[in-house]
């Protein structure tokens, strides 16, 4: 599989994810958005960490781990901002009852 | 079209479709099933990519944790359709256009560029299997995962004292 499809869908699964962020005023679905951009990224590590594999698979045998490793570390710090975020989103609703991000203009008066 | 060929462009669609909808959605219930429904998709692409432990690793995590994570809060909060705030029209269409930029400048620097002739090894390789990348993880980047060990730990204090109710 040529890696220029790996490279074109990623970046349309990132800018579907970003058009998300910048259309949407629920800041969970806004977080999600973000969460579908790492995912976009990781699947592109994936796959040149595959591409790599193949071109030097004959020398270094193993030679593309990085790019896997790297994902496997992504998806552990998404999981600890999730928490983080979510328990933020929770206090701001508890004080304002709304998830709304253009509520938060309040902080500028 | 051989068999790995179908599959990549029926998940690819499959991915696409589901993200689009998953931004276009009025209730975020709605949203979250079709991410769940993208973090599958791309899980297919790792198996296709013979990334096995990373399939498994983004199931789990990804669709099984973080998701239901998600769906807590949201009916925590009792979000649905009527609730949903939404922006302006035109600034969702200069969104959309924004989008649509940026995807035209990446797609076009990157259409011609010289790496087009690799080729990702697709349904085989060993790079992808727990064994090898086990080994790669605990000898060379032990130190990054003693270090995550740490960061889960502060996230977990982090949520608990965010969370608590005075």
């Amino acid at each position: 599989m040529p890696i220029n499809y790996y490279i074109f869908l990623s970046i349309a699964l990132f800018v579907i994810g970003m058009v998300g962020v910048l259309t949407r005023r629920n800041a969970i679905i806004i977080f999600m958005c973000i969460e579908l951009m790492l995912n976009a990224v990781n699947l592109l590590l994936v796959a040149f960490s595959k591409m790599h594999h193949a071109a030097n698979a004959a020398a270094i045998p193993t030679a593309g781990t990085e790019g896997q490793i790297f994902v496997f570390f992504i998806m552990v710090v998404a999981a600890a901002e999730v928490s983080v975020g979510l328990a933020i989103i929770v206090m701001m609703y508890r004080n304002v009852h709304s998830v709304d991000v253009s509520f938060l203009n309040r902080l500028k008066h | 079209m051989g068999v790995t060929q179908i599959l990549f462009w029926f998940l690819s669609v499959l991915a696409l479709f589901s993200a689009l909808m998953m931004v276009t959605a009025k209730n975020p219930i709605y949203s979250v099933l079709w991410l769940i429904l993208v973090f599958f998709a791309i899980s297919g692409h790792y198996i296709l990519l013979n990334a096995q432990f990373l399939a498994i690793v983004n199931i789990i995590v990804y669709a099984g944790a973080i998701m239901v994570l998600f769906l807590f809060v949201i009916m925590l909060m009792n979000l649905n359709r009527e609730t949903e705030p939404q922006k302006n029209k035109w600034v969702r269409v200069a969104g959309a256009v924004a989008g649509g930029c940026l995807l035209l400048v990446l797609v076009a620097a990157l259409k011609d560029s010289e790496v087009k002739k690799n080729a990702a090894m697709v349904g085989e390789g060993n790079i992808g299997l727990i064994k090898v990348l086990g080994k790669e993880l605990f000898s060379t980047y032990v130190v990054p995962f003693e270090i995550s060990s740490v960061l889960f730990l502060s996230a977990m204090v982090g949520a608990v004292v965010i969370g608590k109710k005075e």
